[in-house]
């Protein structure tokens, strides 16, 4: 399954929801498809998207908040699996992208390549239910029973690894951030 | 339990609750025990206990975009911890952060483990431009924990407040 393919498949269940991405090949796939204002790409901070997600999820329970996350990153913060488990807010859904590399920075090998088990470490993390997908169907049927499961889930997508030609997008970063806030605000305000 | 001043920890606390702070982001420090149960006891503060200090930057960052008002405790090696997230999200994206550093390592420090973190934050806040002040009296808490939190929104930028061992420290 490539990660793009996996996106489209899913695109239509994030237009009433908040989305927080890593940067590279996550960010710029789904601008391909199609921005939206409740998309916010982390384009930097390794590691911080999950993060990011739990923070919007804590501060308003009334939104079901998405976080597309990376094998490299989530490597580089997996004591914020912990955390996340910690709190495991219902209105969290938590996806990782697995392509066994660093692609963007020119594919150096992550240590899913040898056999960790991100899902493997979310479950033992205390995530209530992590599993592991290989196809496109089963992808968008665990995103589907996610979304209506009200548990903190992490589903791990393994993905080819392939990307876009290119990383940077025209939409810049402190346009996306106050535009992601904006929309934030809005739905505050439909309250 | 070690001499950490209470009264002087439910100033500081007061003080974010008087500025809207409703999320609060710690580790565990002998100076912050009791703000951090401050922070557990109340039902109107949602404490966030992380594994690592970048983590609360994350969170403080969703927190703020998503309309609530956060605090971020820490030691100074905490902070060390922290840099990056505090560069590469929270100065790359514009994010106010309110960061309260529990100050060791200064004089009067006994603990040969602290000696070192204490010696670089001052050097580090001025070399990551984020604009500090120094917690060091009672009568000051109040105000400049508001007028800290007051550049942060407008600066849209993280600043600092170092909780030093006068304030912190029961003599």
């Amino acid at each position: 399954m490539t990660r793009l393919d996996a996106l489209r498949s899913v695109y239509d269940q994030l237009a009433q929801r908040v989305v927080v991405t890593i940067m590279g090949a996550v960010a710029a796939e789904l601008q391909s498809i199609g921005h939206r204002p409740n998309f916010f790409y982390l384009q930097h901070a390794m590691g911080l998207a999950s993060s990011m997600g739990l923070g919007i999820a804590l501060s308003r329970p009334e939104l079901s908040v998405i976080v597309l996350d990376g094998d490299g990153s989530v490597l580089m913060n997996l004591g914020g699996l912990t955390t996340m488990a910690r709190y495991r807010p219902k209105n969290l859904l938590h996806v990782v992208f697995d392509n066994e590399s660093l692609l963007s920075v020119g594919g150096f090998p992550t240590a899913t390549s040898t056999g960790s088990d991100i899902a493997g470490i979310a479950r033992a993390a205390g995530v209530p239910r992590a599993s592991t997908v290989q196809s496109i169907e089963g992808f968008a049927r665990a995103v589907e029973d996610a979304l209506v499961a009200e548990e903190l889930r992490t589903i791990v997508a393994k993905v080819e690894a392939a990307g876009p030609s290119r990383y940077v997008t025209d939409l810049a970063l402190l346009e996306n951030r106050f535009q992601f806030q904006r929309y934030l605000q809005s739905e505050g305000s439909k309250m | 339990m070690p001499p950490v001043s209470t009264s002087s920890s439910r100033l500081i606390y007061d003080a974010l609750k008087a500025c809207g702070v409703r999320l609060i982001s710690a580790l565990p420090e002998t100076w912050l025990v009791h703000l951090i149960r401050m922070a557990d006891e109340d039902p109107e503060m949602t404490l966030v206990r992380l594994a690592k200090e970048e983590e609360g930057v994350g969170i403080s960052a969703g927190a703020h975009l998503a309309g609530v008002k956060s605090a971020m405790l820490m030691q100074n090696h905490g902070f060390l911890v922290a840099v990056n997230g505090i560069v590469s999200c929270a100065q790359l994206y514009r994010i106010p952060l309110l960061i309260l550093i529990s100050h060791r390592g200064s004089f009067g420090e006994r603990d040969p483990w602290q000696t070192e973190g204490g010696g670089v934050t001052e050097d580090l806040l001025h070399a990551l431009r984020i604009a500090y002040d120094r917690l060091d009296e009672p009568s000051h808490v109040a105000h400049r924990i508001s007028e800290a939190q007051t550049l942060a929104y407008s600066s849209n930028k993280p600043v600092a407040l170092l909780l030093c061992r006068d304030l912190m420290w029961e003599p």
